[in-house]
């Protein structure tokens, strides 16, 4: 089921009448979703779920469900890993869990402070008298997710209408320094948090039994990569990523992958591209507005939603590299 | 299982529920739409502190231009241009440009004053956008004519937010300093000066969720520039400039001198730089 949110231009004229047709209408999507139905999902290794989000920018048409998520499945208790970009997809995931297994959840891991990926927190949270669940993510997290805060809920209510009070926003309190192992009952997931690359909080979860590596958005498939950490640190970042003896990788964005580190060689050619072409713009004294609408146009070719984030990626690629030196 | 008629009936009170409370107030209106400048609350305040009554022409042509991406890529870092063609010198000159972001917290981004020997009064910067909001630029003649010109800039959705990308990186380097002259410097020429500083800029306005406390306000908050001792370009600036603060503007070397650059930012700490320049002809 699709629902659409009216985008209101004007409170006058036609506008006006469609925003409520438009208001019926997605009523009558939205109750078809306020069962909450099961995300659909995936096992591709044994107790290793995932559900695929849509390759597109975090907005209502999509009912902001982009990312990949994901939950690891023990003998005494669940890890979910990202819960999505809106509550309602935390509760869908939430549904989903309890489809696959009577295991309770125990951790809920959030791999790096973006709304398609841990607004869906409070949906995910445990109601009165069940189980706590222990939120978990990387030491820069919190004040990443602080910071943003306003802004995130301020794209919720402003471009899907959902009110999210700052009292909902659910901040983690097992906070990973490096890595730190958690155990599910006979299986054991490695947490680790890396230097700024994606972002300056980025997470990944690594299943020993299954050899399933949880990427985050340290590697996106098919999604134009964006840059919001640092570009070098993030190409570095992959360099260490790529000695992970990983069986099944489960990227930020796009599809599983079982060919590792192949996986990374399309992320590594555009941010390459991206790196070279920015810092030959900077030495030539190419001004940013003008190397954001020129530089390394060909490599972001290839990918889907170049024409949303290649410019902003440019962008965080010239601040960085005009400072270099 | 509910039959389809209580179905229905819920149905319909979820519409009327939905239309009552989805229905934007004209403030959330206004917060969409390009349409209508003066009708913008926030600027009727800022335009009366800042202007009182003093009428304000709407510039035409190339006099008064301000360049901003339509929409926000990376909101942290949108840049910014006003160029003017309004003349600069002795006897009329454009000695202040202020840019107005309506819909920042604090909407007075930066009033940047010239003088004859700015050469251009032109300004290139990047600020923050934290909502769809207008950017305008009003430049002030020597004589007190007002001219104003507006762009309608659209936030990004998605992981795009205005605080910085690495909060502890931003820390490290401040006050690190680049300044540096474009092209070949020739006397009497107008040449474009680039002054970048590194500093985390922070609003003041991001509260640390744990401890409940604010991160403090520090931001660059006045900028003197001059040439032989002579000012050229001067600048109050607010947190709604971006991390690390990057300003080009002109100005106009007659003989040789020192191209000199003060900072102070908001907690008194002093950046200090300089080019000996010597210029051709």
């Amino acid at each position: 089921m699709h629902m659409v949110i009216p985008r209101a231009r004007s409170p006058f004229g036609r506008a006006w009448v469609s925003v409520v047709l438009n208001g019926l209408l997605s009523t009558a999507a939205a109750l078809a979703q306020t069962t909450d139905a099961p995300l659909a999902v995936s096992e591709p290794a044994p107790g290793v779920f995932v559900h695929t989000g849509v390759i597109e920018d975090w907005l209502p048409e999509n009912l902001g469900d982009v990312a990949n998520l994901g939950f690891v499945v023990g003998t005494r208790c669940v890890a979910v890993i990202d819960t999505g970009g809106t509550p309602q997809l935390g509760r869908r995931l939430r549904a989903a869990v309890a489809r696959a297994t009577a295991v309770p959840i125990c951790y809920v891991i959030n791999t790096h402070a973006h709304p398609d990926h841990v607004l869906g927190n409070s949906g995910i949270a445990p109601l009165a008298g069940e189980p706590a669940v222990q939120f978990v993510a990387s030491k820069k997290f919190n004040a990443a997710m602080s910071a943003r805060e306003p802004f995130y809920t301020g794209a919720l209510k402003r471009d899907f209408g959902i009110a999210l009070a700052h009292e909902a926003v659910v901040y983690p309190t097992l906070i990973v320094e490096q890595t730190v192992p958690l155990d599910l009952g006979g299986r054991q997931l490695v947490l680790t948090a890396w230097p700024t690359a994606h972002t300056d909080n980025d997470l990944t979860v690594f299943d020993t039994q299954t050899r399933s590596l949880f990427t985050a958005d340290l590697l996106f498939v098919e999604h134009l990569p964006v840059i919001d950490g640092n570009l070098r640190g993030w190409l570095a970042v992959m360099g260490e990523l790529a000695k992970v003896d990983a069986a099944l990788v489960v990227p930020g964005h796009g599809a599983v992958s079982r060919d590792w580190p192949a996986a990374l060689t399309h992320q590594r050619e555009y941010l390459e591209a991206v790196l070279r072409e920015t810092r030959a713009a900077v030495k030539a004294r190419v001004s940013l507005p003008r190397a954001v609408e020129s530089v390394a146009r060909d490599a972001a070719a290839s990918w889907s939603l170049a024409d949303r984030f290649h410019r902003r990626n440019i962008t965080a690629a010239y601040a960085e590299l005009e400072w270099e030196d | 299982m509910k039959t389809w008629l209580q179905s229905i009936h819920m149905l319909l009170k979820l519409a009327v529920a939905f239309v009552v409370l989805c229905t934007p107030p004209l403030a959330q209106a206004q917060l969409r739409t390009g349409d209508n400048p003066e009708a913008s609350e926030i600027w009727k305040k800022v335009r009366a502190s800042l202007f009182s009554e003093r009428p304000i022409t709407v510039a035409t042509g190339d006099m008064l231009v301000l360049d901003t991406p339509l929409r926000a890529e990376d909101a942290a870092i949108v840049p910014i241009a006003i160029s003017t063609r309004l003349p600069q010198t002795e006897s009329r000159y454009v000695e202040k440009l202020y840019l107005v972001i309506d819909n920042n917290p604090s909407p007075i981004s930066a009033i940047f004053s010239f003088t004859p020997q700015s050469g251009r009064a032109d300004i290139e910067t990047r600020v923050r956008v934290d909502e769809y909001t207008f950017v305008r630029a009003i430049a002030e003649m020597s004589d007190g004519g007002l001219f104003m010109t507006t762009r309608w800039v659209k936030a990004s959705g998605g992981c795009s937010a205005p605080p910085g990308k690495d909060q502890a990186a931003a820390l490290a380097s401040l006050g690190k300093m680049k300044f540096r002259v474009e092209g070949d410097v020739k006397a009497r020429r107008p040449v474009l000066a680039q002054l970048m500083i590194s500093h985390p800029n922070n609003s003041g306005l991001a509260m640390d969720q744990m401890t409940r406390q604010f991160t403090p306000a520090h931001f660059v908050r006045k900028i003197n520039v001059t040439y032989a001792g002579k000012p050229v370009m001067s600048a109050d600036l607010d947190f709604s400039i971006s991390e690390n603060p990057n300003l080009r503007f002109y100005f106009v070397p007659d003989g040789k001198g020192e191209l000199a650059a003060e900072v102070l930012d908001s907690n008194n700490l002093e950046f200090k730089s300089s080019l000996s320049l010597r210029p051709a002809g």
